[in-house]
């Protein structure tokens, strides 16, 4: 029992990040009819947010301290951030310490100029042409967006951690009556579910409740209708983009401090994030969501033990498997609608 | 007993009775139109007949022999050629290449893999080619990429695409859909022709009176997903069922 | 000749004499002079030119002709060169038996694939082959390492059966071979500063390619190629006109499969080896990068394009900061850092920038590659030479 809760946790904070990588894919290919191979290196940058926020804000000038001396008895020069300059020790260290959650208020921004860009400078001249272009064309962006990062930051990964107060693991074992240290969870992957549902959340109620969100799911439904009835909905659809590559950014910067952003590491979750919009049914939201978290906890039941010793390898593949049965059985993926990128 | 036989076909959408209880006969060597309005089911009838769509129950033989169930090339195979709506072609390819291709799939079947013999050295196949683009006219445009054809030459490329297969039955959906009066008046001598030279049999849906009345013989008028009556033009014209159905579509 | 028309006979002719000129052309500038670094003529470099030529020819009979789009290419140049290093360890290192064993079980294997991947069209074509790709990928790497060698990869060792050539003497490495003439044999040739190597094992590869380059035309010139084409225009009319479809995409996936394996066996009898990563999905990314660079769906672009990378990848990519300060020398200090700032992001390890750029303006204004945006200038230019005057403009059309 401890096991199965331990594998369901384990696969949600995975599945998050698929979901809403998965979500953001969906969301352009319904309503843009565009297959976006660049929204893994979207993630990416996102992540990179983060990476830039946190070194900026250590960012530091040298102070000779009197009162401190070197090995050879110099006054010692110590690295001083501005932020401490600025705002005081203690509320430096706290700016310091917060600050993947300060990239998260400013990806947001960041990411909706570079998706309204992305969308206008070269995304627009590709509605009409077939999807094999589509995905070339994007996936060439990806390498320049993944090769710009690698130029500035280097091709290792750069460990960006969580803020002090979520460090360390939640021990539901406790919680729930089973025995200390067999269900540990770390707190910042709890975060990351939470946070990733307030965000799938909020698409969600945009789309439901708002006029906006009512004319883009009519735009996603006919297109030529909704033009007919004399509402712009290339305008709206550029936004839909910038807030698809929002949802992307935010997903990079709260993924940093699980893995340590890299310039490629946009394209590992692209990959899988293409197999769950197929398996979740492409142009589906629900389906998307769905689909992702279905993936994230079957991938972490497959690296069980258990499993493993009962069918070896099967961690690695498990997804591509479920991928390519039910793209050979449901056409249409769990979710899909009739006639979306069918020729 | 018809070179195409149709036989209680019942087709159902959801709540919609597409077809009820279809039957007909479309005799060998006569051209027979299937009329009526708007939503009537010409459409899902031809879909029928050409295996794009499976009926609920009943039966459709051609010379004898089933065509339900069967995919689209099968049944071509089995020699009923189709004319589209918008016409169908090999847009990316030149004229030519467009009436090899079914002289290919005629004399080699659905599939043969002749991957190193060139082209070139096929005389048989280039000749049949030459002559029907000839009968349609276009043999000066033999060079051209399809996609560049006016409207009027697709249609005549299609026709002699399906003509170069030497169909036993020709299906035609609204072939004059859309065309200038012009182009309509091209088309209909087009038909006349091929079916005075060559004696195919045709069915063809269609919308115009017009057209209908210049080419059928044998009409059968559809309404509501069931025939209505079935006769010969003249008869047809008069006819105070048929009067009804279309004043019916007039009035809504 | 060969049952080619004009046209096709000439650029096979040209095709032969650049790789068989090859060490020449590659090698235009003397050794040990500032430019040397720029020669690609030397044997690993030039075995990778028509290696890689080869797979993106196989690759261009699929998507060039057929359209469909496969992300998962690589796994047949993997699946390839494993059976080619099995083939080194049990019976011989005579890479004749173990080039074919690559082609027939990478032809089985792209025939299982695709006759799954090839159920559905468009996208999800992709990202089955894709998904195919990654699950060969890591399998090769996990559960499958007694075949594949895991990480470590798999490599002919001392112990190995050998069945025709039997054991090894100690201290002797393994060798591929063709009927006992080493692979990495070379001549070397000196003409004054020049320097050119003729490497056994580059004219063998470039042999099997020209053959290659052969058979695809024979390919595109076929009915069998023009059915092909006929399926990317239009697949309701291909069925409407009696044609099945799906035996010819099929047939089309399982050459370009044989041929991809072909490359595979190609490359571990240059170097016996053979490892996973030869399966990740940017090996196939790769592959699609190069056709369409060159040019898909036409001849000889394919080629280019697979030529061009492989250039960009081994020459480019050693420019450093050392060598452009040595290129600019002669500029003004503060004008020559500027340059070099300017360069420097798109050469040595970031040639992957410029490439990435190129590539979507490929995409974006030459669907036809960089051998449309060749007939392109060149039109350009006898358009020019057609508008002025030509008193004596009579010559005899072909």
């Amino acid at each position: 029992m401890d096991q199965i809760i331990l594998q369901i946790l384990n696969g949600l904070d995975k599945g998050s990040a698929y979901a809403l990588i998965a979500l953001g894919l969906t969301l352009i290919f319904g309503t843009l009819g565009v297959v976006n191979f660049a929204h893994g290196a979207l993630f990416m940058m996102g992540a990179f947010v983060a990476v830039t926020v946190s070194k900026l804000l250590t960012l530091s000038h040298k102070v000779v301290d009197e009162t401190r001396t070197d090995f050879l008895g110099n006054p010692l020069e110590v690295d001083v951030p501005y932020v401490y300059d600025w705002f005081g020790q203690a509320a430096g260290d706290v700016l310091i310490d917060w600050a993947v959650p300060i990239a998260l208020i400013v990806v947001v921004p960041i990411m909706i100029l570079i998706g309204f860009a992305m969308e206008r400078g070269l995304i627009k001249h590709f509605y009409k042409r077939p999807h094999a272009d589509q995905i070339l064309v994007t996936f060439g962006l990806a390498i320049v967006l993944q090769e710009i990062i690698k130029y500035f930051y280097g091709a290792n990964p750069i460990p960006t951690p969580a803020p002090s107060a979520f460090v360390g693991s939640f021990d539901f074992g406790v919680a729930f009556g089973f025995d200390p240290n067999a269900i540990i969870y770390p707190y910042w992957r709890l975060v990351y579910f939470f946070f990733s549902i307030a965000i799938i959340g909020a698409v969600f109620a945009f789309l439901q409740f708002t006029t906006f969100g009512m004319v883009v799911r009519a735009g996603m439904a006919d297109r030529e209708t909704v033009g007919l009835l004399g509402i712009d909905i290339d305008k709206r659809f550029t936004i839909m983009f910038g807030i698809a590559a929002a949802v992307a950014g935010m997903a990079g910067v709260m993924y940093a401090p699980i893995n340590s952003p890299n310039y490629d590491m946009g394209m590992h979750f692209l990959v899988l994030s293409f197999v769950v919009v197929v398996v979740g049914g492409m142009g589906s939201l629900p389906g998307a969501v769905a689909a992702g978290f279905m993936l994230g906890i079957l991938e972490s039941f497959a690296s069980m033990s258990a499993v493993i010793d009962f069918l070896p390898g099967i961690n690695q593949i498990v997804i591509y498997l479920v991928a390519i049965i039910i793209l050979l059985t449901r056409p249409r993926g769990l979710m899909g609608r009739k006639g979306v990128m069918e020729e | 007993m018809g070179m195409l036989e149709v036989k209680g076909i019942n087709k159902r959408f959801g709540g919609l009775q597409a077809l009820g209880d279809v039957n007909l006969s479309v005799a060998e060597n006569t051209t027979h139109a299937i009329i009526g309005p708007n939503g009537a089911g010409k459409s899902t009838l031809l879909n029928v007949l050409v295996g794009k769509l499976i009926p609920d129950s009943g039966s459709v033989m051609f010379n004898g022999q089933s065509v339900l169930g069967r995919k689209p090339h099968e049944i071509n195979q089995m020699g009923i050629s189709r004319v589209f709506q918008t016409p169908e072609i090999f847009s990316d390819l030149s004229v030519f290449e467009n009436v090899m291709i079914p002289c290919f799939a005629k004399r080699d079947g659905s599939f043969r893999m002749h991957a190193i013999e060139s082209i070139i050295s096929e005389k048989g196949i280039q000749q049949q080619a030459e002559e029907i683009l000839a009968d349609v006219n276009m043999l000066e445009k033999r060079h051209m990429i399809a996609s560049s054809l006016s409207r009027g030459d697709k249609r005549r490329l299609e026709m002699a695409m399906c003509l170069v297969q030497d169909p036993k039955l020709l299906l035609l959906d609204e072939p004059t859909a859309g065309m200038a009066r012009a182009d309509t008046e091209n088309t209909i001598n087009l038909l006349k022709e091929i079916r005075a030279q060559r004696g195919i049999t045709m069915a063809i849906i269609e919308h115009d009176m017009n057209v209908v009345f210049s080419l059928a013989e044998r009409i059968t008028v559809l309404a509501q997903g069931t025939p209505l009556v079935e006769d010969t033009p003249d008869n047809i014209k008069g006819h105070p069922k048929v009067r009804e159905a279309y004043l019916g579509e007039a009035q809504v | 000749m060969l049952g080619l028309n004009k046209k096709d006979a000439r650029l096979l002719l040209i095709v032969v004499a650049i790789t068989m000129l090859a060490p020449f052309i590659l090698n235009p500038f003397p050794a040990g002079s500032d430019l040397a670094q720029f020669n690609a003529g030397y044997p690993d470099l030039m075995q990778r030119f028509v290696i890689f030529g080869i797979l993106a020819i196989g690759f261009n009979i699929l998507f060039g002709l057929t359209g469909y789009l496969s992300f998962g290419h690589a796994a047949f140049l993997g699946v390839g060169s494993y059976a080619a290093v099995w083939m080194f360890k049990l019976l011989s290192m005579n890479i004749i038996p173990a080039i074919m064993l690559s082609v027939i079980i990478a032809g089985v294997f792209s025939l299982v694939i695709g006759y799954v991947s090839l159920r559905r069209s468009g996208i999800y074509f992709s990202i089955l082959t894709l998904a195919f790709a990654q699950m060969s990928y890591s399998l090769a790497y996990s559960v499958l390492t007694p075949l594949t060698g895991g990480e470590t990869g798999l490599q002919p060792k001392a112990t190995d059966a050998r069945i025709l050539d039997g054991a090894l003497e100690p201290g002797e490495a393994a060798t591929p071979s063709l009927f006992n003439i080493a692979m990495r044999d070379s001549f070397e040739l000196s003409l004054g500063n020049w320097e050119f190597v003729f490497n056994f094992g580059y004219y063998v590869a470039a042999v099997v390619m020209i053959f290659a380059f052969y058979m695809s035309i024979r390919i595109f010139r076929s009915p069998f190629g023009m059915m092909l084409r006929a399926i990317k225009s239009n697949q309701t009319r291909m069925s409407y006109t009696g044609l099945n479809a799906r035996p010819y995409t099929l047939a089309a996936f399982v050459i370009s499969g044989m041929y991809a394996g072909l490359a595979g066996g190609l490359l571990v009898a240059m170097d016996p080896q053979a490892g996973a990563e030869r399966m990740f999905w940017t090996a196939s990314g790769e592959i699609v990068i190069m056709t369409i660079l060159g040019g898909a769906g036409t001849l000889i672009g394919p080629v280019l394009g697979a030529g061009f990378i492989k250039y960009f990848e081994n020459i480019v990519s050693k420019i450093n900061e050392t060598v452009l300060h040595q290129w600019f020398y002669w500029l003004p200090d503060g004008l020559e850092d500027f340059v070099i700032a300017m360069i420097y992001p798109f050469v040595g390890k970031g040639w992957h920038l410029p490439l990435g750029l190129l590539f979507m303006l490929v995409v974006i204004f030459l669907p036809g590659g960089l051998v449309q945006g060749g007939q392109k200038i060149a039109g350009l230019f006898s358009r020019k030479t057609a508008d002025e005057p030509q008193p004596k403009a009579t010559e005899p059309a072909e």
